[in-house]
């Protein structure tokens, strides 16, 4: 017959330990706001403003020469990274303007000769520009998750879109405190990353409360968490399953993709591993947390407490 | 085979046929297959210009109250003088509150367009009433949306792209560009051509110490050294503030060569009233110096030998070659009504979007065949038929992007790796189902039943939250990320159709054509 990763009769206590996992995921988030307020976030030109140039040269050169070169155009602050090969380098300076490329071309033609240095890429964003970018940014996100929430608010119940969104604001959390502490940088497309790690992170979380709704069904005198563990335990294999997959082409993506959508494919790696487990061990506990306190509130001293 | 699932299969010939059609159509653009790639795929430039419309109703204010006065001169009302206070109003100073009334009452009566009020005694402001303002701010952003449009025609750019953006900004997309400095050159120049008469009677070393009479202005010509493209002069030329001509008037610009010093200029052509015009200008300024203005640059102030008929004039200065074209094609699609800035500018090197293409590529069989390895694997037959949907699936999204014109973006091969990989979850769900429908010992056929049909509303559910991100995405993104946006929107709804309904039929086929004892799954 078939195999499966996890066996049927699977009975792991989820919320028992829920204490437990709240407290990861408190200490996750509490250190990703430690090395926001140390470092923040380390945005990119498409929300500071500033100019971008990657550059391939003829052969590998060394740092110092392409920083003497700009040095000589008044640009000695930017900073230069190699990125990815070592032909391949990356230029940043925080001033915008159309000036700014021109000038880093210039020097650098100048210094390594018209066949030895071949601008890749050159991006320029005004501050005006990046300041929209950013508040657009912020609302996406916002508008998603609100949207998102109202939709489950109205296919399940109140709990199970405030449990949503709770999830949701410790999946964002965590995978912006990711980006702070490996000061990886965030761009727009690290947005729309974040929009799908809302979109997947839901999808799971979903297709628990599916399940749970179902359960509870079948008795409804049951207090919700009674079903919780049964209805985790019954799509846990789903749950590995798609997250395997999932994680499989992101991590193809990871390591292949190349540079440019290097920090995109990091973000979903970190979301979609944080979405999972938050649909698992934060969202249901919520649910039952709510629950029964709704429950207390109805009958004092009723039989509802689950653990 | 009951009717019902040949209608299925014919449903799903048709839609695979319709992808492969808009995708293998052939078309007259040669590309591979029939998708628009992304400037970040194939390079090129991306601008974002920002129009500076306000200017434009400064000029147009300044403009009217020059007429306003002169008007007012010739019906014996005189006032002194006029200046801009902010962008939106002029200041006009009188004699007396005599000569104030009379200009008010005039203004009035005459232009009613226009809105004067008292300042003090001997001051008084005119300014545009404010939809008359906005009507001017939207009118200079669109003409100068055709005027660049023109000016890229020129340069002859395959399917550019440009679109005025909110109120006052302009996108344009130049594909398969990889200089930028050209475009911008061409695009970002405002190209006011005028005329000015030269101050004979004022030093410019006067000038520059402060004695400068309030009708005068002080314009340099710049002397550039042409290998580095750096100032190394700059003359200063006295000229009186009043233009006395503008290149409104041209019908054409072409560079020419003149043949004793072997170097380009721009030959200009004035329309029949511009050519007038120019005769009786030089005409009645012999033995004068009139300095030719670009863009309140100086590059030339010949002295006026004789009265030119014939409406052709001509602007010499250092140019090279690619300059002296630029200028001709500024000057033949006019002077933009405002300034332009740049406020945003990608360029992607065609060999960069190559290397992206390839990447992405890889990371995409990669990532697929694993997913299509393990399915197999994991649930058997039932997997492969799952794999199936998984190839279908991508079909689909590319047969999807072609028919929409919709355009692929390096984040949106991204997003269909991401399908890829998310794709399988509906299958795995309905899987799952089934193999629990037949832990509880039901017949293979209503496990498969009974797998499909509880799964349904998860499935659904789970889509429609990604697909809400999906499109508040493709609402905020700009190119690249709504590129995104599509693919992902276009994946979840494929991944339905061919997730559930493609894979039931195909098992429904199975069950109604032989007898399954034992599901594989």
């Amino acid at each position: 017959m078939s195999w499966s990763i996890i066996p049927a009769d699977t009975h792991f206590d989820f919320l028992g330990r829920a204490r437990l996992f709240v407290a990861i995921s408190l200490l996750l988030i509490g250190a990703g706001m430690v090395a926001m307020l140390l470092k923040g976030l380390n945005l990119g030109i498409d929300f500071k403003g500033g100019t971008l140039v990657q550059i391939r040269t003829q052969e590998e050169v060394p740092l110092e020469a392409v920083r003497e070169a700009l040095s000589k155009v008044g640009m000695g602050g930017a900073v230069i990274q190699r990125y990815g090969s070592p032909r391949d380098l990356l230029i940043r300076a925080e001033a915008g303007g159309e000036e700014v490329g021109r000038r880093v071309k210039g020097a650098l033609v100048e210094r390594f000769g018209e066949q030895g240095v071949e601008v890749e890429r050159l991006e320029q964003v005004g501050p005006q520009v990046g300041a929209d970018l950013r508040e657009k940014a912020v609302l996406a996100v916002v508008y998603a998750m609100g949207m998102v929430v109202i939709y489950i608010t109205i296919r399940f119940e109140l709990k199970y879109g405030l449990a949503a969104i709770i999830a949701l604001i410790h999946d964002v959390s965590i995978t912006l405190g990711a980006f702070a502490i490996t000061g990886l940088e965030i761009d727009l497309t690290v947005i729309a990353a974040f929009l799908t790690i809302v979109g997947y992170s839901l999808n799971d979380t979903i297709v628990v409360f599916d399940r749970i709704r179902e359960n509870h069904r079948e008795n409804l005198q049951l207090p919700v968490s009674r079903v919780i563990n049964r209805s985790v335990n019954e799509t846990l294999s789903r749950t590995i399953l798609t997250a395997g997959t999932t994680l499989v082409v992101v991590t193809a993506l990871f390591f292949l993709g190349g540079k440019v959508i290097h920090d995109f494919a990091f973000a979903l790696l970190v979301g979609i591993v944080v979405g999972t487990y938050s649909s698992i061990f934060i969202a249901n506990p919520v649910v039952a947390l709510w629950d029964r306190l709704a429950r207390k509130d109805e009958d004092a001293g009723g039989e509802g407490v689950a653990s | 085979m009951p009717k019902i699932l040949w209608w299925k299969y014919a449903t799903i010939v048709a839609v695979i046929g319709a992808a492969l059609y808009a995708l293998l159509a052939p078309n007259d653009r040669a590309k591979p297959f029939n998708l628009n790639l992304g400037l970040d795929l194939q390079g090129g430039v991306h601008l974002v210009m920002g129009v500076h419309a306000q200017g434009a109703v400064a000029n147009h204010i300044s403009r009217l109250v020059d007429e306003v006065m002169a008007e007012a001169k010739a019906n014996k009302i005189y006032a002194l003088g006029a200046r801009s206070i902010g962008t939106t109003r002029q200041e006009i100073t009188f004699a007396a509150p005599r000569e104030r009334e009379k200009f008010k009452e005039f203004i009035e009566r005459e232009y009613p367009g226009l809105i004067y009020a008292d300042l003090d005694e001997r001051h008084g402001t005119v300014s545009l009433d404010e939809r008359e303002a906005e009507r001017i701010e939207d009118f200079a952003v669109e003409q100068s949306l055709e005027i660049i449009r023109n000016r890229v025609d020129a340069l002859g750019v395959a399917e550019p792209t440009l679109q005025r953006q909110g109120k006052d900004r302009l996108l344009i997309q130049l594909p398969g560009l990889d200089d930028p400095e050209v475009a911008k050159s061409l695009i970002g120049r405002t190209a006011v051509l005028e005329f000015k008469m030269v101050d004979e009677d004022v030093l410019p070393e006067d000038a520059l110490a402060g004695k400068l009479p309030p009708e005068d202005e002080v314009l340099y010509e710049r002397t550039m050294d042409s290998v580095s493209n750096q100032v190394l002069r700059r003359t200063p030329y006295v000229l009186k503030k009043r233009a006395v001509m503008t290149g409104d008037l041209l019908t054409d610009a072409q560079v020419n060569i003149d043949q004793q010093y072997n170097q380009p200029y721009v030959g200009l052509q004035f329309s029949s009233a511009g050519a007038r015009k120019f005769a009786e200008l030089t005409g009645a300024n012999v033995g004068k110096r009139m300095a030719i203005v670009l863009d309140g640059n100086v590059y030339s102030a010949p002295v006026i030998r004789e009265r030119i008929g014939g409406g052709r004039a001509q602007i010499t200065g250092q140019f090279t070659m690619q300059e002296a074209k630029e200028l001709a094609i500024v000057l033949r699609a006019g002077a933009l009504p405002a300034e332009v800035s740049v406020l945003e500018e990608r360029t992607v090197g065609p060999s960069l979007g190559a290397d992206s293409i390839a990447a992405g590529r890889l990371s995409m069989v990669v990532g697929g065949v694993l997913v299509i390895i393990f399915m197999a694997i994991y649930y058997r037959l039932f997997g492969l038929v799952a794999d199936l949907a998984l190839v279908l699936n991508v079909v689909l999204i590319l047969g999807g992007l072609a028919a929409l014109g919709a355009t692929l973006t390096l984040p949106g091969i991204a997003g269909m790796i991401l399908t890829v990989g998310m794709a399988v979850d509906a299958n795995v769900i309905i899987f799952e189902r089934i193999r629990e429908e037949l832990r509880l010992g039901k017949t293979p056929a209503s496990a498969l039943e009974g797998g499909y049909d509880k799964a349904f509303s998860t499935i659904l559910d789970a889509n429609v939250t990604t697909l809400i991100a999906a499109l508040v995405l493709f609402q905020f993104g700009s190119g690249p990320v709504k590129g995104f946006a599509v693919t992902l929107c276009l994946g979840t709804v494929a991944s339905m159709f061919t997730a559930i309904f493609c894979t039931r039929a195909l098992f429904d086929g199975l069950l109604a054509t032989r007898e399954v004892r034992t599901l594989s799954v």
